[in-house]
């Protein structure tokens, strides 16, 4: 018998440290709602009880940056509120992501004006973009599954080594 | 067509002010007064105490770019006892647009003279606190006038520092 059956035989598994922690991470991510015009709409939906984010462990959404993973800008954003957004995700602990939702968060979408953004990549490291105009509830789920596979594949024990 | 309250208004208006009463225009029965610009208060002052235009629906700027009395402010007067509504318009030049504040008439003007303020650069004497209201205050533009282009001057509003501040975080 190999150790690895020996080891299987007594209920252990061997895996390594990257696996499990990403495991870990990428199955609690949770958001800083960031709802700042009608997409806020689309993100509740996200997380209520048809789509159910929940199924992913995203339903705890957190309106303390302190206890979150991943802000998730829904809206266009103007340039005051840019001071504001920041500060917040400044104050989020790392790890952490980011999702543009919908074309106004993104480019800036309909909302081509002095006051605005023209997408929030201006001042936040964007690591999902989501299109539509706002995006179904379903998108915002593909986009917290490209999150996750982001997560997943990233190297966390080697890199803080 | 004018209707007769708006019309009985308008005639009694004509009569009190026949010098400031620049011109009358009427537009899918909205009623237009053009006010000559040092009688505004007078007149609007007459408009509240006489007619009872008790209700400041709207004020607000615009600009019609025109070399000649560039700006026109409009306040939108509604008489609560009568359900008349009425415009009344008035012209400030581009080398002085000053216009004296309407808050000691009706007190809902504060905001909407700030947001005139912010948008044209026409200033309201006498406002107790004329400040921006929508804009970053150290903004030097007027947004709304016809040669401010629509996205913006580059770099004339702060974007975050994208390197965190340590007092923040």
């Amino acid at each position: 018998m190999s150790f690895e059956q020996a080891l299987n035989k007594q209920g252990f598994l061997t895996t390594s440290v990257d696996a499990l922690v990403n495991w870990g991470r990428s199955n609690a991510v949770w958001p800083m709602p960031m709802g700042l015009a009608c997409c806020a709409i689309e993100m509740m939906a996200f997380a209520g009880p048809k789509y159910d984010a929940s199924r992913f462990g995203s339903e705890v959404f957190r309106f303390s940056p302190r206890q979150s993973d991943l802000m998730i800008v829904a809206g266009w954003c103007t340039y005051k509120m840019s001071h504001a957004v920041r500060r917040i995700w400044d104050q989020m602990p790392d790890p952490k992501w980011c999702i543009a939702m919908g074309a106004c968060a993104s480019t800036g979408g309909m909302h081509r004006s002095y006051g605005v953004v023209q997408g929030i990549d201006n001042f936040l490291p964007v690591d999902v973009y989501v299109s539509g105009c706002p995006p179904r509830p379903e998108t915002l789920i593909h986009a917290l599954m490209q999150i996750q596979d982001k997560i997943r594949q990233h190297p966390t024990i080697t890199l803080d080594a | 067509m004018p209707s007769t309250t708006q019309l009985a208004v308008l005639d009694e208006l004509k009569a009190t002010f026949a010098a400031s009463v620049l011109e009358v225009t009427e537009h899918v029965g909205d009623v237009f007064v053009l006010v000559s610009r040092d009688t505004i208060i007078p007149v609007l002052t007459h408009l509240k105490e006489t007619h009872r235009f008790i209700y400041l629906a709207d004020l607000f700027g615009v600009d019609r770019f025109t070399a000649v009395d560039r700006f026109e402010v409009v306040y939108n007067l509604v008489s609560l006892a009568t359900g008349t509504r009425l415009f009344v318009k008035t012209r400030v030049p581009e080398d002085e647009p000053v216009l004296p504040t309407a808050i000691g008439i009706w007190s809902g003007a504060n905001w909407n003279e700030r947001e005139v303020y912010d948008m044209f650069g026409i200033r309201f004497e006498g406002h107790p606190d004329p400040r921006r209201i929508f804009m970053p205050e150290d903004f030097e533009y007027f947004p709304l006038r016809k040669e401010f282009p629509l996205l913006g001057i580059p770099g004339s509003i702060e974007l975050p520092n994208t390197t965190p501040d340590p007092e923040n975080t």
